[in-house]
């Protein structure tokens, strides 16, 4: 960063804020696993279904809004839980930048009151917590998703 | 690009290396039992010991890593009776801890991955083997087990991948592995970028390497899958050089 605005002209030390470089590190990796999880659900999609599409007249880009696209999302679904899941544990990593986030409060909760384990505790049930209700809430949004599926 | 100072925190990174390794391949080793154990402990039908291994998985699947490092490392020195008592010295160390979080991490994980392995063995195999008499042991050693580890390796190497890349947290309680390290040199010399790049290439050197092995495992374990070796019949040269008669 500090190469980068030397270019620039700009003297002296530069650096992200502890929260862009977190969500922007976060977010560079877990693309990279969602690219996978929507590539294999683009190929899930029946080719019938986009040949069908066709023969009905549709334009390129009123084929992907109508038909690739919901279909995708829907096939993607359960990995995009998935990604959503190791993201959900990933941020915790963005407390060692310094970002105020769960784990880094937790630590200085415990360091300023000397009780890490009760802290740490509470911040594993927290994350338990969370990671729980979203994948109810998953689970929900695929069996709504999927209602118009026959099953076995 | 200062190739100079690249070279010379290659050098101070690979001897670093060495820690990365033992911590991953301990971590890997132990977490396996661990795993197997978990998974049989779920799949034998047995109420308590199933809930056990489903709470131990929820728990551990659920929370960051980094969470449980955390609590390992600092927490359980908090108490008294922990300080006190004779795994103390084991405890107290960071390798350990770390290696006690890698595991019992890995082994959640680790363990879904050996019971997905251990259901998908046909059930024709199974009673095939009970048809030849073979006792439960020998079932399980003979037929289950192979059948499963072939089944699930595709998946357990990306454990093995993620193990490896995991270490880096080992970092943050002050073991000096490939990540420590770059960690110092940046403070040192605040050049974060070369020496995250160096430390990058080692940890995708590792992995790579990790991959082949693990590819080469694979086809070592499934002689069943592979292209048939062309068999050319013999010709009449080498009958003769032959003793086949």
């Amino acid at each position: 960063m500090t190469a980068l605005g030397r270019l620039f002209g700009a003297e002296g030390f530069l650096g992200f804020p502890g929260f862009l470089a977190g969500s922007l590190a976060v977010g560079v990796t877990s693309g990279a696993q969602f690219t996978e999880v929507f590539r294999g659900a683009f190929k899930a999609v029946h080719p019938g279904e986009i040949e069908a599409a066709i023969a009905c007249g549709m334009g390129r880009a009123l084929r992907f809004r109508r038909i690739v696209a919901p279909l995708t999302l829907r096939h993607a679904l359960p990995g995009l839980g998935n990604v959503w899941q190791v993201v959900l544990k990933e941020s915790a990593l963005v407390s060692i930048t310094g970002v105020a986030e769960l784990l880094r409060q937790t630590q200085v909760a415990a360091g300023s009151t000397g009780l890490p384990f009760d802290f740490y505790i509470v911040a594993g049930a927290i994350y338990l917590i969370i990671s729980t209700g979203s994948s109810l809430f998953l689970r929900q949004a695929e069996k709504h998703f999927s209602r118009g599926v026959r099953r076995g | 690009m200062d190739w100079q100072f690249l070279g010379e925190t290659f050098v101070s990174l690979v001897s670093a290396i060495p820690l990365t390794l033992q911590l991953a391949a301990t971590s890997i080793a132990l977490g396996a039992a661990l795993a197997l154990a978990i998974a049989l402990c779920r799949l034998s039908g047995i109420t308590v010991l199933e809930w056990f291994a489903r709470i131990y998985v929820f728990i551990f699947r659920g929370t960051p890593l980094l969470v449980q490092i955390f609590l390992i490392y600092y927490g359980l020195g908090q108490f008294p009776e922990v300080r006190h008592s004779i795994l103390w010295p084991f405890l107290r160390e960071p390798y350990w801890c770390a290696v006690l979080a890698l595991t019992m991490n890995t082994a959640a994980y680790a363990s879904e991955i050996i019971r997905g392995g251990l259901l998908s063995v046909p059930f024709g195999q199974v009673e095939a083997a009970r048809a030849c008499g073979m006792p439960r042991f020998m079932q399980f050693r003979r037929i289950i087990m192979p059948l499963a580890i072939r089944q699930a390796l595709p998946a357990y190497s990306n454990e093995m991948i993620s193990m490896v890349k995991a270490t880096s947290l080992a970092s943050i309680i002050t073991l000096m592995e490939v990540t420590g390290v770059a960690a110092r040199i940046i403070s040192e010399t605040y050049r974060a970028i070369e020496v995250f790049i160096v430390a990058g290439a080692i940890y995708l050197a590792i992995n790579f390497l990790l991959t082949r092995l693990v590819y080469l495992v694979e086809y070592w374990l499934s002689p069943h899958l592979r292209q048939p070796v062309p068999h050319f019949p013999a010709t009449a040269t080498s009958v003769l050089e032959g003793d086949a008669r």
